[in-house]
């Protein structure tokens, strides 16, 4: 067994394991449950600290299996790592470590969540691991199930139902869409091969056709956005991770989410050069939607999820910026900001599940003076939303620097990234101060008396390591942008292959108001098809 | 000719004789364990057909009859189903006053009816075996006797199957008028002979037409699938496990064979025929059971989709839309199984096979919650699943199609709307055995042990289908060869 195998193997077997304990027996199922991940975690740093030295096959991936599945279809169970997903799999298996641990709340049905938790688990490893379209989808809705069900049994609030069944729809009709994005990628490609290196040295060699790239983009671009919440399809993510268990709401919002992003990607830009260079106006303006639009939402929020909800939604905004600059520097920073978005959200909801296991409610209003009775869970609050606005010496800092660098050299996207900046430095520093304010500082209620802080190791544990994460990547980012770098070049070089790096609007354009208006237009002439 | 190239059948219509015999002799008390040894019968027969490859002279009675890859892959679906029907119908007799021996034996003539047809190459073998499996139902159908709802479904399958028959009847005389023989490869050859003139004979293409009426009775497509919803509800469990399965797959099979031996030039202008009811019956399936409380009834409604899918495969016409459907079928059969199964051994209450009487399943019987969860999960088409493997090889063959007729692109839309419109009622099942609300009933169910080896058997298939499609993939390949 390989070590990525075991990586996202792990959790899947503890899964299967748990089935035969019996109810009764709580601890064991923690346990088991913390066991696995943490196994599957501390494989993960493994494999990071030994990807440098490791040996790289004809196609530059690392750490590959490959195992024959269905021959006559071209499907084969096959794993690897280049720079790309070695972060992502790395904060993966750490923010599922950590969201086991913030499990120790659940006090009905601990069997089928745990169960459930690790099946999650698995299958976002598998997803971002595996090198197989087919498997990759496969493991991506591995995980989602059990989204569905856990916000729909364990979930919490009035509006939980309304919740679980927007989150089924949504993503289940987005899962769809690209599900048949990838399978008519499969057949029009002509290559009969689910492998992802192998379709892509079949499309270098013979490039798809342009009406089959405009059919097939928009089909990976909508299915996929829908998953990531890009505006206007993100309804579903802050109410669903308003009323998702902590551990559901960290898992997805931390890393299950950038599974579309991480399909854009690996598959869309690289497979589709030519569509992507059409499409990516169009996106940089959506995108926008998300900064600003779910940045002014966040502001007016009232209950501290679906704040921290609608932020999160906010910050896929950048990544989807850094995605559609198309250059080596804002791919490289949409890469960055994932890894530290998803260890930021997963922080930001662990600890937003703990303040409400503590007082029973998130509404800000009623919150208030917290620091003082939770100085630790306050004082990481804090960092966290330090962090969300972008602070320096966070991870969040060098990605979303990247991309906003990315984005100025691309002269197409230099106005969107001016609005971008303002959302990031302005309204996130706004909507995060304002709920540090409202929940840590201020008098103390009386009736937050018994509220008790994270004193026990095991409670600190999860907060410590996700902070140490975002700090450790924001002080040297280098460790995850040199790995990155080298795989993000090649994917930009696919993409920019197609067409030379000429702009479809020059510099001078760019900055005045007819340009903005025909890039207005031909974006809405766009979305008519 | 070569007898024993019916082996199988002959065994089988043995066997069904023997158990009829049996019980003159058998006290009452022990007639239901003959359900057992017919279904270790029917597995004995199984293994006989694993061990059988196609003969070099396939064809027997002057090539009315076939054993290619195709009717093997088949006689095994049907001898697995009728397994798993005969073990459900044993864990049913206590519901039926009188005569679960003939219920047995009636059960065992329908699967040679289904096997018959499996190998039918012939017009007039055809309708024999359509026959023998709609003549053996309505009695199936109808073996509540004190019960008011199995009398009426029987009456309604009686009198629409009469009708589909006669419709049958007269589609095959005038097929047998224009075209001089019953026989799939003489029609084929004179189909191909552009001197015969039969592409364009409209007396051929109206017998034709009313022959798939026939069969789109059969297999519940829309605009014949009303009587499906009523009774399935009414019809006893296993006789409704055994008409979504067998009936099911004995009119694909005919189908198949009729538009793609038979008939393939008149296949390939007909397409667009096929698209339409193919949409039609996946859309009025999934938007019917929406709003259903009966769990047969629902299934009914989802079996109705369920062949809307499986049109799409054919309508596809090519060699990867024709495994496609033997590998979707083979999912379904152990997905559809597995909740039928579940629903025999919960809802003893014969007036209560409403949704909400689940509730509370996963307390009274984890494994049995498990399975229908799996089974519904399955049905949707989800991954790791059997559903979700066939579905993608489904969509796959007709987006393969779609850069050639665009209307294929349309079809696939309308099958993603139907997945996510039944994924509301699936769920909704699942929801109602894990947070229904309060059960009214709290008492363990008891199982047998063959009951629990039944649904693990059921469980295994939908899973192993799922996970590793591999070895079904190749068998449904290889079948499919023997139409080329």
């Amino acid at each position: 067994m390989s070590i990525l195998t075991s990586i996202l193997g792990l959790p899947l077997l503890a899964a299967v394991g748990l089935a035969f304990v019996p109810r009764d027996y709580r601890f064991v199922m923690r346990l088991v449950a913390l066991g696995a991940t943490a196994a599957s975690a501390l494989l993960a740093v493994l494999l990071f600290l030994k990807f440098p030295g490791a040996g790289v096959n004809a196609d530059g991936y690392r750490f590959v299996q490959q195992i024959p599945w269905v021959e006559s279809l071209g499907i084969s169970y096959y794993v690897g790592v280049d720079g790309i997903n070695l972060g992502l799999v790395l904060m993966g298996a750490i923010v599922a470590f950590a969201a086991a641990c913030c499990s120790w709340n659940i006090n009905m049905r601990e069997k089928e969540f745990y169960v459930l938790l690790l099946v999650m688990s698995g299958g976002i490893l598998g997803a971002f691991a595996s090198l197989d379209l087919f498997f990759f989808y496969f493991f991506h809705e591995l995980a989602l199930i059990p989204t569905f069900i856990m916000i729909g049994v364990w979930g919490h609030g009035e509006r939980k139902n309304l919740a679980t069944f927007q989150i089924t729809l949504y993503l289940s009709i987005g899962a769809l869409i690209a599900l048949v994005g990838l399978i008519l990628l499969y057949v029009q490609s002509g290559a009969n091969t689910f492998s992802i290196p192998a379709l892509t040295r079949h499309i270098q060699e013979n490039p798809m056709a342009p009406g089959s790239q405009n059919l097939i983009f928009p089909m990976l671009l909508f299915g996929f956005g829908i998953l990531v919440s890009l505006w206007p399809f993100h309804s579903w993510a802050p109410l669903g991770y308003g009323s998702a268990p902590t551990a559901t709401a960290m898992l997805h919002a931390g890393v299950l989410k950038k599974f579309g992003l991480y399909g854009l990607i690996r598959v869309a830009l690289p497979l589709m050069p030519e569509a992507a260079h059409g499409w990516m106006q169009f996106l940089a303006w959506l995108c926008l939607g998300n900064i600003l639009w779910c940045g002014f939402t966040a502001m007016r929020q009232r209950d501290l999820n679906l704040l921290i909800g609608n932020s999160s939604v906010a910050h896929m905004g950048f990544i989807f910026l850094g995605i559609a600059s198309l250059n080596l520097i804002g791919v490289t920073g949409a890469v960055l900001v994932m890894i530290a978005h998803g260890f930021l959200a997963a922080l930001t909801f662990g600890l937003s599940g703990y303040i409400r296991q503590q007082t029973g409610t998130l509404e800000m209003s009623e919150l208030g003076g917290l620091l003082r009775k939770l100085p630790f869970v306050g004082a990481a609050l804090v960092m966290a939303a330090m962090a969300g606005c972008g602070l320096p010496g966070f991870a969040n800092f060098a990605g979303e620097v990247s991309v906003f660098f990315g984005a100025w050299q691309n002269e197409a996207l230099r106005v969107v990234m001016v609005f971008a900046v303002w959302g990031a430095l302005v309204i996130g520093a706004v909507y995060m101060l304002r709920a540090v304010r409202a929940v840590l500082h201020g008098p103390v209620a009386d009736k937050w008396n018994d509220v008790s802080d994270a004193t026990n190791a095991w409670r600190k544990l999860p907060f410590a390591l996700l902070l140490a994460s975002l700090l450790a990547f924001g002080f040297f980012p280098r460790l995850l942008s040199e790995k990155i770098k080298p795989d993000a070049e090649k994917i930009v070089m696919m993409v920019n292959a197609a067409r030379p790096l000429t702009p479809a609007l020059s510099a001078a354009e760019a900055d005045s108001e007819e340009a903005h208006a025909a890039a207005r237009s031909r974006d809405t002439a766009t979305e008519g098809n | 000719m070569n007898v024993l190239i019916l082996k199988h059948e002959i065994t089988l219509l043995l066997l069904a004789l023997g158990v009829m015999l049996a019980d003159l002799w058998l006290p009452p008390e022990r007639k239901r364990g003959l359900g057992y040894l017919a279904s270790a019968g029917v597995g004995a027969i199984l293994i006989c057909s694993l061990l059988t490859s196609v003969p070099e002279s396939p064809f027997a009675f002057r090539q009315m009859y076939v054993l290619d890859g195709m009717a093997l892959f088949f006689k095994r679906f049907f001898l697995v189903a009728t397994i798993l029907v005969l073990l459900m119908a044993v864990e049913f007799s206590d519901r039926i006053q009188a005569g679960i021996s003939e219920y047995y034996s009636l059960i065992l003539f329908a699967s040679a009816g289904m096997m018959f047809a499996a190998s039918a190459n012939d017009f007039a073998l055809l309708f024999v075996a359509l026959e023998l499996i709609t003549v053996t139902f309505y009695v199936l159908v109808s073996f509540q006797r004190g019960r008011a709802t199995s009398l009426e479904a029987g009456v309604k399958y009686l009198i629409i199957g009469a009708l589909s028959s006669a419709f049958m009847v007269f589609g095959i005389a005038f097929i047998f008028g224009t075209s001089g023989s019953f026989n799939f490869g003489d029609i084929a050859a004179k189909l191909a002979s552009p001197e015969a003139g039969l592409v364009n004979n409209k007396l051929f293409l109206f017998g034709l037409l009313f022959l798939l009426v026939g069969l789109g009775f059969k297999i519940a497509a829309v605009p014949f699938q009303i009587w499906a919803p009523d009774v399935y509800q009414g019809a006893p469990t296993p006789t409704t496990a055994f008409l979504a399965v067998g009936s099911k797959a004995a009119g694909m099979v005919l189908l198949m064979r009729v538009l793609f031996v038979a008939v393939p030039e008149v296949t390939a202008q007909w397409w667009k025929l096929l698209v339409v009811i193919s949409a039609l019956t996946i859309l009025y399936g999934n938007l019917c059971a929406l709003p259903q409380t009966n769990i047969k009834r629902l299934l009914g409604y989802s079996s109705i989709s369920h062949a809307g899918y499986l049109l799409l495969g054919i309508a596809a016409a090519t060699t990867a839309g024709q495994s496609a459907v033997l590998y979707y079928l083979s999912g379904y059969l152990f997905t559809v199984l597995a909740a039928f199964v579940v629903i025999v051994l919960v809802l003893r209450d014969t007036g209560a096979e409403e949704i909400s009487s689940l509730a509370g399943l996963h307390q009274r019987s984890p494994l049995l919650a498990a399975a229908m969860t799996i089974s519904m999960v399955s049905l949707a088409g989800i991954p790791p699943l059997a559903g979700f493997f066939g579905k993608l090889l489904l969509i796959k063959s007709a987006l393969v199609v779609g850069a050639e007729h665009q209307s294929f692109y349309w079809l696939v839309g309308i099958a993603v709307v139907g997945v996510v419109i039944s994924l509301a009622y699936y769920l909704g099942v699942v929801r109602a055995i894990y947070w229904g609300g309060e059960a009214a009933e709290k008492s363990a169910v008891t199982l047998s042990l063959p009951a629990t080896l039944t649904v693990a058997a059921c469980l295994v298939g939908i899973l192993f289908i799922g996970i590793y499609p591999n070895p079904l993939m190749k068998a449904a390949e290889a079948a499919v060869l023997s139409f080329k």
